[in-house]
């Protein structure tokens, strides 16, 4: 089956997120979609599953003319999107979220769930998936998630699969794995659409490769004559560096030292499980795993935002273990989460409020029990200009800033203090790459500086590119330690690490 | 870098408040207003399906109007209305902020006016400048440690609020009627539940005894003006009202702000309750002079739309506390001269909040008030 | 991945994880009710407690039950001391709720024992009006489920049952019973569509919304009570639904009076709680439902429509609500007073969260509540030394005791209270 998408245009607002967009899409085929966060790659997909309906331009099929009116209406076209953020019920089994919409019935609708498992096992015979129907999705891990995201997919018989940053949750290895899936289905006669943003992967698994940037299409070339420098600047619309700036690396003393930390979950499993390590001053130390393997666990216990059941955590000396979140801070940690919407600012306060979120009871900001506003609004202004804060006005809802803006805004309430250590934990996730680039010289600034700093991200080249030493945590543990400034890290090295595998 | 004279203008630039948008606008006046004509609209509707023939409607709004207006009598009433609706309201819309649900505004104020009528009716003897700050404060707290219970069991259980809280309302009835019938607390020479009457000494004089004795405003409006004022420094002014709301906002980064979000929860039901405890002993020591079952009259329930009428902000409060006062006083007049239920004014003040709580309802039912919102 | 657990731990690892907090917890509370029962039960009880078990007309008589009171409360202390140094020594979580649970049964009996001992009084009966009690909360309870599933909050209820119990009286007055019936029910389910669109449409707050029907309902219904039934008795004077004994298993000692002798209401209260359970966990509606109500979001990707889903059964819901409400007016008295509900819909609330979203669970729960109200109001005719107004606050201190998680902690639907914005 071929889909031609033919100058589709859609707006939100006065945003225009698609802008007469042209693109083919053929049977047996990958078509690697290559395009930096904000550029629309989202919005497109969105419309071809029929989630969203184009403001101009049409979709053909095999040809003819066809008009999505909703979700529904994608699939049963034949065209099966697989989400970048998971689209599965935690609390049901594989089967019974692969069945969901189109449920195999008995007598008064009795939900036949044995048919169901049958069906779900001849799939993964099929396309060798080898997920258990009876699972339940909380239990899995995020690679066989994605397996179940593919099999609803598949369940519902599409030609066209659309996969939305596929990559971004799996260790190189299970990248590998999951390529060898992508070709067998493309070698059954699937048309198949990978979207990503990481350069190396598009060249690896594309058949063609077309460039998306602020919503058009900028670029289409062949993976096999094209090299990573020219598609990022087709992707970005500037030369790109890919090399960091940073400072010699000169590390003073220990500023954090953690040792035989053990921190739980909610369900009482074990989140971090006996780990130590160290931080230095003047050193940038990231943590590289999948998500989910204690990295947010073993941060919030050094934050202050857990308690730790067991080992203890020295910050400039000191036993903080059960020191509380306010303690840390005074005393020099700052922390970038990893989810500022959820944790980072509150979008409802304006700018300004967002400044001071917890810095509000300092002297220079309070006097008794009220706040000095002036004071507060004068320095947030500072801070703004200080980090590049594209604000009209610091009286502006901090939910109306860009994601970009508003993880600056953040950065700038964390690194404008006087910090002794920065944590930051996917700093740069879901931003363009002038912002990403921004945030990545303040970080190497304060390490110049003297600043320890803690690197949490799942892009192994953000991790790569920065660090001066690299842990590998995984399923609680720290598995690996990379030391950047000995030689170049072995990339091949870390990701084995990353998925248990240690030499 | 760039050069101190165009990075200060740039900080100047930004410090220059953004002009309130047309939305905002929309939001905060012609909502409310075309909530309350929709609702009158609707009451008449109500009063016409119940056999009320057009000539009473009109009698009774213009009961109404006039028992809340019309004279000097009206507008003492209203007044007398609006007070322990206003204090209650601002214990509501402080606990809304800080993302609270305070239904039990009802049992603190129950608790709030028995414990001032036990420091009202005992310590014969006392001056009235340390009696009556006494019972009020006796009030304040009772209400207080009432709320401080629910927002225990919210912060160290999870337990929603919202029905710990109303389980509370209805064992504080209960409660009343035990306590009416100890013979401490009752009324010598009385069999039916009455307290002893509260002590001069302890009572909020009335202001207006000088025009007309049966003017029954009394000195608490001071506390109520009071009480707003003092509301809208706590939540805009104080490093506490900044924590109230960001807990409220964002319960997830105040804890990432190092806020101690359950210090937070306690401290903020409790402060809703002192407040709602002030209007239960406003009623006791102002108007009533005593306690009796049912003093509480559904205060506490119609707080609950004064606070949300106001959109939880001390003056929206305050307004809309005189509003509610209003429908009450001439409610009462609309029963006395058209001979139709005081009844009616619930109805119409659950029908101003369903519009102000749902501003895409009023949208939709009155699309030429409002701009068009960006098209999708 | 699985994380590790803390088993794996080595065993002389001193982790104080939450589920040895909770069995300490538990052990505390269980020590104390074995101190409490002993020392106020067992010593201030003499005499025997006699619960009658046959009633003067049943076909089969059984002699009543004599209990002498006192060993029995030293012995149910015994017991409850026991399994309270149990918790302290091997506290696991599957022991730990049987325990607690048995324990405050163990303490409700002595506490009968002892507020009966040297006097009598039927026991069968008080089964009999515990099951007529938990209708109405479990039918509210129900109506939360329904609605909760779908990721509403459903704060309405109360004004739901007030609806449904006035229309019952109202248009059971002029239509008789059946006619009163099938009003309720319709205005229960228009007020249930109203809150779904409320909410859903209208994107309101779901706790405001809920709050302001049943301030709505209140009023209405508070303002025609007193405008129009006033002077029109004949409008307020519904027939009442009596009992069917159903043959052969109405005749069975003790359970046969207890359940299978009542009121339309109660046999279908249990008849839509099975219907409920059928179409949530065996029907692909139920299934559709449930996913709207954990992630609305992939369910609408999938092609369920969310809002219709929930417009459907949040209306569901007030139907149900809508029966339940008739049960005070055409299964009770058959005549309406205002606010007679007495917030019975909260207490389904709680029903609700204590049987875990499920609607047998909602029916366990409300026959507890039931209980509840039905000992308090035997102990006020027997006369025991508690004020009766502190008897009365029982179901409410019980569903405060409930909702805190006292009983057990658990998982609403992932997305409940939060709206849907479908982009």
């Amino acid at each position: 089956m071929d889909v031609e998408l033919r100058g589709i245009t859609k707006r939100f607002g006065p945003v225009t997120a698609n802008d007469n967009v042209n693109l083919t899409i053929r049977a047996g085929e990958v078509l690697g979609l290559l395009g930096e966060n904000g550029a629309g790659k989202s919005t497109m997909m969105n419309i071809l599953s029929g989630l969203y309906s184009p403001d101009e331009g049409e979709i053909l099929i095999d040809g003819k003319k066809v008009d999505f009116e909703g979700p529904g209406d994608g699939i049963e076209a034949g065209i099966g999107m697989v989400h970048q953020h998971f689209m599965l019920v935690p609390v049901f089994t594989v089967a019974e979220n692969v069945i969901l919409g189109v449920e195999p019935t008995g007598k008064f609708d009795y939900l036949d769930l044995a048919t169901a498992r049958k069906q779900v096992r001849d799939i993964n015979e099929k396309y060798g998936l080898q997920v258990d129907p009876d699972a339940l999705i909380e239990d899995l891990p995020v690679g066989i998630q994605q397996r179940v995201e593919i099999l609803k997919v598949l369940f519902r018989s599409a030609e066209v699969l659309i996969l939305d940053e596929p990559t971004a949750v799996l260790t190189p290895q299970e990248v590998e794995d999951f390529f060898g899936i992508v070709k067998s289905l493309r070698d059954a006669g699937k048309a198949i659409v990978f979207i990503t943003h990481k350069l190396h992967e598009i060249l690896e698994i594309s058949d063609r490769i077309n460039v998306l940037r602020g919503g058009r299409i900028t670029g289409e070339g062949d993976p096999k004559t094209m090299t990573e420098k020219e598609l990022a600047e087709m992707m970005v619309g500037r030369p790109v560096s890919f090399d960091v700036e940073k400072g010699p690396f000169k590390p003073g003393e220990t500023l954090l030292d953690v040792k035989d930390l053990v921190v739980l979950r909610e369900n009482d499993d074990i989140a971090v499980d006996h780990v130590s390590f160290h931080v230095r001053s003047g050193e940038v130390v990231g943590i590289a795993g999948v998500q989910g393997n204690g990295q947010s666990a073993l941060i919030e216990a050094i934050t202050g935002l857990q308690q730790a059941v067991d080992g203890t955590v020295d910050f400039l000396g000191k036993d903080i273990t059960h020191a509380s979140v306010r303690e840390r801070h005074r005393m020099g940690m700052a922390h970038v989460p990893e989810d500022r919407h959820k944790s980072g600012m509150i979008s409802n306060f304006t700018i300004y409020e967002n400044m001071v979120l917890n810095t509000y009871y300092e002297d220079r900001f309070s006097s008794g029990p009220a706040i000095k506003w002036p004071e507060v609004l004068k320095t947030s202004a500072q801070y703004a200009v200080d980090f590049d804060v594209r604000t009209p006005s610091v009286y502006l809802k901090a939910g109306n800033l860009s994601g970009g803006n508003q993880q600056k805004m953040v950065v700038a309430r964390e690194l404008e203090r006087e910090t002794k250590l920065v944590i930051a934990s996917q700093p740069t996730r879901g931003l363009d790459v002038g912002s990403i680039e921004y945030i990545h010289s303040r970080l190497m600034h304060s390490r110049d500086e003297g600043d320890g700093v803690i690197i949490v991200s799942s892009e192994l080249d953000e991790i790569m590119s920065l660090s001066d030493r690299v842990l590998v945590m995984y399923d609680g543990k720290i598995v690996a330690e990379f030391d950047a400034t000995a030689g170049p890290l072995d990339k091949n090295a870390i990701g084995l690490a990353m998925a248990g595998v240690t030499a | 870098m760039t050069d101190t004279t165009s990075q200060s203008s740039l900080t100047e630039k930004l410090l220059q408040r953004a002009a309130p948008g047309r939305a905002e606008f929309e939001d905060l006046v012609i909502v409310p207003i075309f909530a309350v004509i929709v609702a009158l609209i609707v009451g008449a509707l109500v009063m016409l399906a119940t056999a009320v023939d057009i000539e009473t409607i009109g009698r009774s709004y213009l009961a109404l109007l006039q028992g809340s207006l019309g004279s000097v009598n009206a507008i003492s009433e209203t007044l007398t209305s609006a007070i322990p609706l206003v204090l209650a309201g601002l214990g509501l819309a402080l606990g809304f902020r800080a993302g609270l649900f305070n239904i039990g505004a009802e049992g603190q104020i129950v608790v709030g006016g028995i414990a001032a009528v036990i420091v009202g009716f005992s310590f014969p003897g006392l001056p009235w400048i340390i009696h009556l700050p006494l019972a009020l404060l006796a009030g304040a707290l009772a209400g207080g440690l009432y709320a401080s219970i629910a927002g225990y069991l919210r912060a160290a259980t999870g337990a929603h609020e919202v029905i710990t809280t109303i389980m509370l309302n209805l064992s504080s009835y209960l409660l009343l009627s035990w306590m009416l019938g100890l013979e401490w607390m009752q009324r010598p020479g009385r069999s039916d539940p009455v307290s002893k009457s509260v002590l001069p000494s302890a009572e909020l004089p009335r202001l207006l005894t000088d025009i007309d004795p049966n003017l029954r405003l009394h000195a608490g409006i001071f506390v109520m003006i009071a009480a707003v004022i003092l509301v809208h420094w706590l939540l805009f002014k104080t490093k506490t009202g900044f924590e109230y709301r960001a807990s409220g906002e964002n319960p997830d980064a105040a804890r990432y702000a190092g806020m101690h979000a359950s210090a937070i929860i306690v401290f903020a039901m409790a402060t809703a309750g002192a407040l709602a405890g002030l209007a239960g002993a406003n009623q006791v020591l102002g108007v009533l002079e005593r306690a009796t079952p049912g003093f509480s009259s559904g205060i506490g329930f119609d707080a609950i739309s004064v606070a949300l009428l106001g959109r939880s902000h001390p003056v929206g409060v305050l307004f809309a506390g005189l509003l509610f006062g209003a429908l009450e006083a001439g409610g009462r007049q609309m029963q006395v001269d058209a001979g139709v239920s005081i009844d009616l004014i619930s109805i119409i003040q659950a029908l101003i909040i369903v519009f102000i709580a749902a501003p895409l309802l009023v949208r939709a039912i009155f699309p030429w008030g409002f701009k068009k919102p960006a098209g999708r | 991945m699985t994380a590790a657990s803390t088993t794996d731990l080595a065993p002389d690892a001193k982790i104080d994880t939450h589920k040895a907090r909770q069995a300490r917890i538990y052990g505390i509370v269980l020590i104390g009710l074995a101190i409490l029962v002993a020392a106020v039960f067992g010593y201030g009880s003499e005499g025997n407690a006699t619960f009658g078990l046959s009633r003067p007309r049943d076909p089969w008589v059984i002699p009543n039950l004599v209990i002498p009171a006192a060993s029995f409360n030293y012995i149910a202390a015994a017991v409850l001391a026991f399994l309270g140094m149990r918790q302290f020594m091997r506290g696991g979580s599957r022991w730990s709720t049987v325990s607690i649970a048995v324990g405050f049964a163990l303490a409700t009996a002595a506490f009968l024992v002892w507020a009966t001992a040297g006097k009598s009084f039927s026991l069968t009966g008080m089964l009999s009006a515990t099951v007529v009690a938990a209708v109405p909360i479990a039918l509210g309870g129900l109506a939360g489920v329904l609605s909760e599933r779908v990721a509403v909050v459903n704060i309405a209820i109360e004004g739901m049952l007030l609806a449904g119990a006035f229309t019952g009286a109202l248009m059971g007055s002029l239509l008789g019973g059946w006619g009163g019936l099938l009003s309720a029910v319709l205005v229960g389910g228009m007020f249930g569509f109203i809150l779904a669109a409320l909410v859903v449409t209208y994107r309101m707050d779901q706790i405001i919304a809920g709050v302001v029907i049943t301030l709505f309902v209140t009023g209405v219904t508070s303002y025609v009570s007193s405008q129009v039934f006033s002077e029109y008795r004949f409008l307020n004077n519904a027939p009442v639904f009596r009992a069917w004994k159903i043959p052969f298993l109405g005749d069975i000692p003790v359970i046969g009076p207890v359940l299978f002798n009542q009121n339309l209401f109660v046999y279908g209260a249990f008849i839509l709680v099975s219907v409920a359970t059928y179409y949530l966990f065996y029907t692909r509606y139920g299934l559709r439902a449930r996913s709207v109500g954990e992630h609305p979001r992939a369910a609408d990707t999938l092609g369920i429509n969310v809002y219709r889903t929930r417009y459907i059964n949040v209306t569901l819901a007030g139907m149900v609500a809508g029966f339940g409400g008739a049960w005070f007016t055409l299964g009770s008295v058959g005549r309406f007073d205002e606010n007679m509900t007495g917030g019975l819909g909260y207490i389904g609330l709680a029903a609700m969260i204590f049987g875990r979203w499920h609607p047998f669970g909602a029916l366990m729960a409300a026959l507890i509540f039931g209980f509840a109200d039905s000992l308090q109001q035997k102990l006020a005719i027997v006369r025991t030394p508690i004020p009766s107004e502190f008897l009365a606050m029982a179901p409410y201190l019980a569903t405060i005791v409930v909702v805190a998680g006292f009983v057990g902690r658990s998982r609403p639907p992932a997305a409940d209270g939060k709206p849907y914005v479908k982009e």
